[in-house]
């Protein structure tokens, strides 16, 4: 697997910052596998570890960041990996790597794209790390697609959704317009 | 025998006119045991006028030989036959094989080109390639990367290559390439990247740029003559484009041209469509975004366009307008016309004098569309030829940030770039076509070169009480009517072919091909291929047998979209699996599949 030239702007969520080539991130740490919210943030909602995650109340109701990571996805991903993360003849089923994948790992390749080559096959995934409709709403999409993967939502759109909050409506303005 | 060209007529032609046409493609076409260009003549009819396989016989249909291309990913497009030769071509990485028809296949040369594998994910919905042209002893490959190659048919050298576009910019190729007299026409994908669309001709001999002709932009760059060029008989007048563009909107304004290319020797005019305006988001892009959506009649010489048509004005539902123009002679109303035939993505099936662009007859094609209540057909009226949209299913109209539930056809559309084709014995148009439905939910996004420029939300599912996702129907373009229709539990992904012998031809994404009769659509034969088929079937004879070849290999928009089935958010829960998964069906592989009558 080659990994080109990583891109990141100043843009991109903050959690990106740390993000660094040398830092030792065992593929599958104890933890991958933790989708639980611990606590939340201005209507994010964060594991023990402080990786996003998803929150689904007893009635279907999901927090915005899945909301939003849906709609993201079925703009942005869905023409290569297929609907609701299912995949495609085309790219992998992204609900299924998201919970075999450390977020950081997940962070970097949206950013910075992966190239690889299966039975004689290349697969290129491009680099959106200068795309603000993609980077600005990737703890949204990771977020969704952990949900799909855990099977914590359906397919489809959701039906119920927590209200948009003041910051990240305004985390959002911010970013598209910074 | 009602459609242009074929047999007899075409030969007279080339020997009365010698500037007219190509020489080398009219007389490949004109001989049936070829099949010499992807749509096999010029009309783009899709129509043999072999007949050893007909309607009695085809049930006995067996393989004869098959191959394999040795590329996964989907494959569309055909192979071409010229004399004893087939040229076999491949998706993403675009490999070109010549098969020896006299020694079971055998390959006589490959050619393999070496592109930046970079150029893989800027091809919205896979890496596919529509094939191969043929003239003056040369094959022509336009690659993903926009690379035109003229190949030396009997050696496979490379004899002059140009670039079109820039991959880097979000400018590929998928489309196959038309040639005319001393050109080569090639067009443009990348409507999601902001590409503002052209059509480029070439010359053949060397690969210099004979003109360029833009979809949208000034008039110097789309090639109209404000008096001359005419929008439905009037001139279109000056900045027709500019005017309904805000700004410089229209330089990332799409109007790609990744479709099929037709052409009428007489009236030395190519067809062909242009696709949907950037972004998705039509609150983004005010105005009637000119000439994205259109169908273009230009001079083959100099490119200056002579009549337009824009099917979908400011588009909000992603109805690109690219799909094949079939060119027939047809009585309407007791006149005999050289019409223009076109099933759109938006769903409907029209019917146009194609040497004044006259609009003759626009009928839906698919019952379930929903998002018009019909095109205005009153010339008197100030929105002639104008279709009206239903508000309810306008994404415009519901504005940004809300989702439009329930539009049919989804944005595939009712057809997509799947070829139809037309018997002139039947005087029927033979039509694979989708049968989907979407939500659809703009929002605004920010252009970045080189970078997706979508802007809206898709979940896409079958009509209502539906679970059928695809119809092959036949058509009668003269009053606008099915005559009948075939359901198929997927889209049909594949180009038909009718022949002389009064079977039509398709492939399904499932993998059959299978053989209806041209009178009824009853089946009378099908076999399953190794792949899904998005390949357009054709035939061809040799040593005094006729053939019929088609590729297997799932991929396209098809494999992406409907491989993991679809949903409908608005059945509730107990709905989700309930429509068919094409990967139940069916996996990845490209291999052709040659069929012919037992001995």
């Amino acid at each position: 697997m080659k990994k080109t030239t990583n891109t990141y702007v100043s843009f991109t969520a903050a959690s990106l910052m740390i993000l660094s080539y040398g830092m030792a991130t065992p593929a599958l740490a104890a933890g991958v596998q933790d989708t639980a919210a611990a606590y939340s943030e201005g209507g994010r909602y964060f594991t023990k570890d402080d990786i996003p995650t998803f929150n689904i109340g007893e009635d279907g109701t999901v927090d915005w960041p899945t909301y939003e990571g849906f709609r993201r996805y079925h703009s942005e991903c869905h023409v290569c990996h297929g609907p609701e993360g299912e995949g495609s003849s085309y790219a992998p089923a992204l609900k299924k790597s998201v919970m075999n994948m450390d977020y950081y790992d997940f962070l970097e390749i949206v950013a910075g794209g992966k190239e690889e080559s299966k039975g004689g096959t290349e697969f290129v995934m491009p680099s959106f790390g200068t795309n603000k409709n993609v980077m600005c709403y990737i703890d949204d999409i990771y977020v969704y697609l952990r949900a799909r993967g855990a099977d914590a939502v359906p397919r489809g759109r959701p039906r119920k959704k927590e209200p948009k909050s003041d910051e990240i409506r305004q985390a959002q303005k911010d970013c598209l317009d910074g | 025998m009602k459609y242009i060209l074929t047999g007899a007529a075409a030969m007279l032609m080339t020997s009365m006119m010698p500037a007219v046409a190509n020489e080398s493609v009219m007389s490949a076409t004109a001989d049936p045991a070829n099949w010499a260009m992807q749509a096999g003549n010029y009309a783009n009819t899709r129509y043999s006028t072999l007949d050893q396989i007909n309607a009695d016989n085809v049930g006995n249909l067996q393989v004869a030989w098959s191959f394999s291309t040795g590329v996964l990913r989907g494959h569309e497009g055909s192979p071409l036959v010229i004399g004893d030769v087939m040229y076999v071509h491949t998706p993403f990485p675009n490999i070109v094989y010549a098969l020896d028809l006299n020694n079971d296949g055998k390959i006589l040369w490959k050619y393999e080109p070496k592109q930046d594998p970079n150029v893989i994910p800027v091809m919205c919905c896979d890496t596919v390639n529509r094939g191969l042209a043929y003239a003056d002893g040369k094959i022509f490959l336009h690659q993903a990367d926009t690379t035109l190659v003229a190949l030396d048919a009997k050696t496979g050298e490379a004899v002059w290559s140009t670039v079109n576009g820039d991959p880097t910019k979000g400018e590929t190729n998928t489309a196959t390439v038309l040639v005319v007299k001393d050109k080569v026409i090639v067009g443009i994908s990348g409507g999601e990247f902001g590409v503002q669309g052209s059509v480029t001709a070439y010359n053949i001999s060397d690969g210099t740029r004979a003109w360029r002709a833009y979809s949208v932009g000034p008039d110097d760059q789309i090639l109209m003559d404000p008096e001359k060029t005419t929008v439905l008989g009037k001139p279109v007048g000056k900045d027709s484009s500019l005017k309904t563009w805000e700004g410089d909107q229209w330089k990332i304004g799409g109007g790609t041209t990744w479709g099929w290319y037709s052409y009428d020797p007489e009236l030395n005019l190519i067809y062909y469509g242009t696709g949907n305006p950037s972004t998705w988001n039509p609150a983004q892009r005010p105005g009637d975004n000119r000439w994205s959506m259109t169908i273009m009649a230009r001079d083959a010489d100099t490119g200056m366009a002579k009549w337009v048509y824009q099917m979908t004005p400011h588009d909000e539902w992603d109805y690109d307008g690219i799909n094949e123009m079939i060119l027939t002679d047809q009585e309407i109303d007791g006149q005999m016309r050289k019409v223009l035939t076109h099933f759109d993505r938006n769903g409907f099936g029209y019917t146009l004098d194609r040497e004044t662009g006259e609009l003759l007859v626009a009928e839906l094609f698919d019952p379930a569309v929903n998002w018009t209540t019909g095109v205005d057909m009153d010339p008197n009226s100030p929105t002639y030829g104008r279709p009206a949209v239903v508000a309810a299913k306008s994404t415009e109209q519901n504005g940004e940030d809300v989702n439009s539930t329930n539009v049919c056809p989804a944005a595939l559309g009712s057809k997509d770039q799947q070829p139809a084709a037309y018997s002139p014995k039947t005087e029927l148009f033979y039509v694979p076509t989708n049968h989907v439905c979407m939500d659809y939910e703009p929002f605004h996004v920010s252009y970045t070169a080189g970078q997706p420029y979508v802007g809206a939300t898709l979940s896409m599912y079958p009509p209502e009480g539906e679970t059928n996702m695809g119809n092959f129907i036949a058509w009668d373009g003269k009053t606008g009517t099915i005559k009948w229709s075939d359901p198929e539990q997927f889209s049909v992904w594949s180009g038909a072919l009718a022949t002389a012998g009064d079977v039509v031809f398709y492939g399904t994404l499932e993998g059959y091909l299978k053989a209806v009769d041209a009178k009824t659509g009853k089946e009378l034969y099908r076999f399953k291929t190794p792949s899904g088929i998005i390949g357009n079937v054709m035939t061809y004879s040799h040593g005094g047998k006729q053939y019929v070849a088609v590729y297997s290999g799932v991929g396209g928009w098809a494999g992406i979209g409907l491989a993991a089935g679809l949903t409908n958010p608005n059945d509730g829960l107990g709905a989700v699996g309930g429509y068919a998964a094409l990967s139940d069906y069916t996996a990845l592989g490209g291999t052709l599949t040659v069929f012919t009558l037992p001995n």
